[in-house]
């Protein structure tokens, strides 16, 4: 079994779904959830806040620096993540699939080392 | 048969074989590249063997397990393949049916995988499967070899950490993927075939490799007309490559064409397999366009005929260059006139061929100052020498009799 890490990319602009929309997303997000730990390969999936509510830190000689907000500035941000357990990459498609159809918007798939 | 020839035939399958057997791409390569280096030693002198490709598969093989042995001595990773590598090869002898048949269709639906870039899968079908150095397929594909080499080496990579699957796609996926096969086999055709460029021989072999996939991939899953269809359509085109040029290198165009240097027997084999697919009733686009190659094998061309199936190919896979070769299907049975109004729209204009067929359509409509313009567009479009001739010629006869026309009083 391989892990695979899967990034939901959100764009900073643009206007936020309406609420109906919103309630639709997580409703089908919750059903992916539990089908992944149904088949077993459920490892860890979750949504995150704003870039805005990131913080910094750097270890600079013996000192600890922070800086307010998320380390690149872009036109997306990581909006949320799932880690899964899979058999090969096809697996892990599948599952970026449907994370892709319900939020509508582009899952980046990557394999753990 | 000549060492040559073996490793042309079975290189692919020797890979293969060795891919399922090991795990590992940069294994079973190395091993079968030795195992050639070996046969290029010993066969000379013992002659070669009956069943040449057992010998290289088993040759490769053993190869392999040496390496293993010898390195699971200091590494973990490697006992562990060279267990599995050994409880597979306890009851496998050297398959020399089914089971091989499906390891190359296992790897060629890993070549081209749909989470590779487009330009390594064909780069990766053509040094497994065919068996091309890396040096050639850069060759082909006007980049460096160092160029080629790295994308080898990528693509490569991310099939072993990302583990892109080792089988053939399950029914669910089977179409898609398919398709997505096909199209890297008829790419690596037309770059052979239609050739923007590069040595001749080298685009010879694409041509050639690109049919000997397309035949394989028929004898493997003969229950897929589209896999059928690309095959006819590959050898319809091939049938005609010779004539394509004159003894001076220079293109001449269908109607012009000298039939009897077609090859026969390709136009026959494509016409067969033709009739073969359309009779499944489950046409697609590959399909179409060989019908209408093999249309334009009849004496004379059944032009409403062309119209009729680029209408059909148009429903399937509606593109630009479908329209614009319907256009060209057109002009000859509506007129020159009609087939301008369908042409100019078409958003093509980075096309050399649509540039050129607009010419060839304005020039029939006795307007030659603007052929002669859209000639020198399609020019300016493309970097094939034959090409080029052929539309600087057809630019100096339009301008010619543009001054004639216009100097009469």
């Amino acid at each position: 079994m391989t892990r695979y890490l899967l990034s939901v990319y959100q764009p900073s602009t643009g206007e936020r779904p309406p609420p109906e929309r919103l309630a639709r997303i997580d409703a089908d997000l919750a059903e992916i959830h539990a089908d992944l730990q149904a088949k077993g390969s459920w490892v860890f999936a979750g949504g995150l806040a704003g870039p805005s509510t990131a913080t910094v830190v750097r270890a600079q000689d013996d000192e600890v620096l922070l800086t307010d907000g998320p380390f690149l500035e872009g036109k997306e941000y990581l909006g949320g993540l799932a880690v899964v357990e899979a058999e090969d990459l096809d697996e892990a498609l599948g599952w970026a699939r449907r994370f892709a159809e319900a939020t509508t918007l582009p899952i980046e798939v990557q394999p753990f080392l | 048969m000549t060492i040559a020839q073996v490793f042309r035939e079975e290189h692919g399958r020797a890979v293969a074989v060795l891919v399922r057997a090991f795990g590992d791409i940069d294994l079973a390569e190395e091993c079968v590249q030795e195992a050639f280096a070996t046969a290029v030693a010993r066969w000379p002198v013992d002659g070669v063997p009956a069943a040449p490709a057992g010998w290289i598969i088993t040759t490769a093989r053993h190869k392999a397990l040496d390496r293993l042995r010898r390195e699971s001595v200091r590494d973990d990773r490697q006992a562990e393949a060279l267990r599995l590598a050994e409880s597979h090869s306890g009851r496998d002898p050297v398959p020399e049916e089914g089971p091989v048949l499906d390891d190359r269709l296992r790897l060629i639906f890993t070549c081209c995988h749909p989470a590779l870039a487009p330009s390594a899968r064909v780069a990766l079908t053509l040094r497994l499967l065919g068996g091309l150095t890396t040096a050639e397929i850069a060759r082909a594909f006007l980049v460096p070899e160092a160029t080629m080499a790295q994308r080898l080496v990528r693509a490569k990579g991310k099939i072993k950490a990302a583990r892109i699957p080792y089988r053939v796609p399950h029914d669910a996926d089977l179409p898609e993927r398919l398709r997505g096969v096909l199209a890297v086999v008829y790419l690596v055709f037309n770059e052979g075939y239609t050739a923007s460029g590069g040595d001749s021989l080298v685009r010879d072999d694409l041509c050639h490799e690109a049919i000997r996939l397309g035949r394989l991939l028929v004898e493997l899953m003969p229950d897929e007309p589209e896999a059928v269809g690309l095959l006819a359509l590959m050898l319809l085109a091939a049938a005609r490559r010779e004539a394509r040029t004159d003894g001076d290198g220079r293109l001449v165009p269908l109607p012009s064409q000298d039939r009897a240097r077609w090859d026969a027997g390709l136009v026959a084999e494509g016409r067969d397999l033709v009739r073969a697919c359309l009779r499944r009733g489950r046409p697609g686009p590959y399909q179409i366009q060989a019908a209408i190659q093999a249309v334009h094998t009849d004496e004379p061309t059944d032009w409403a005929q062309v119209v009729a199936l680029y209408d059909q190919l148009l429903a399937l896979a509606p593109t630009p260059v479908a329209a614009l070769n319907r256009a060209v299907a057109v002009a000859e049975v509506e007129g020159p006139s009609a087939a301008l109004a369908l042409v100019e729209p078409l958003p093509l204009e980075r096309l050399h061929v649509y540039h050129a067929v607009r010419a060839d359509l304005l020039r029939r409509l006795g307007r030659f100052t603007e052929a002669a313009d859209a000639y020198a567009a399609a020019v300016a479009c493309t970097s094939n020498a034959a090409e080029v001739a052929f539309l600087e010629a057809r630019r100096a006869d339009v301008t010619a009799v543009g001054r004639r026309t216009s100097s009469r009083p």
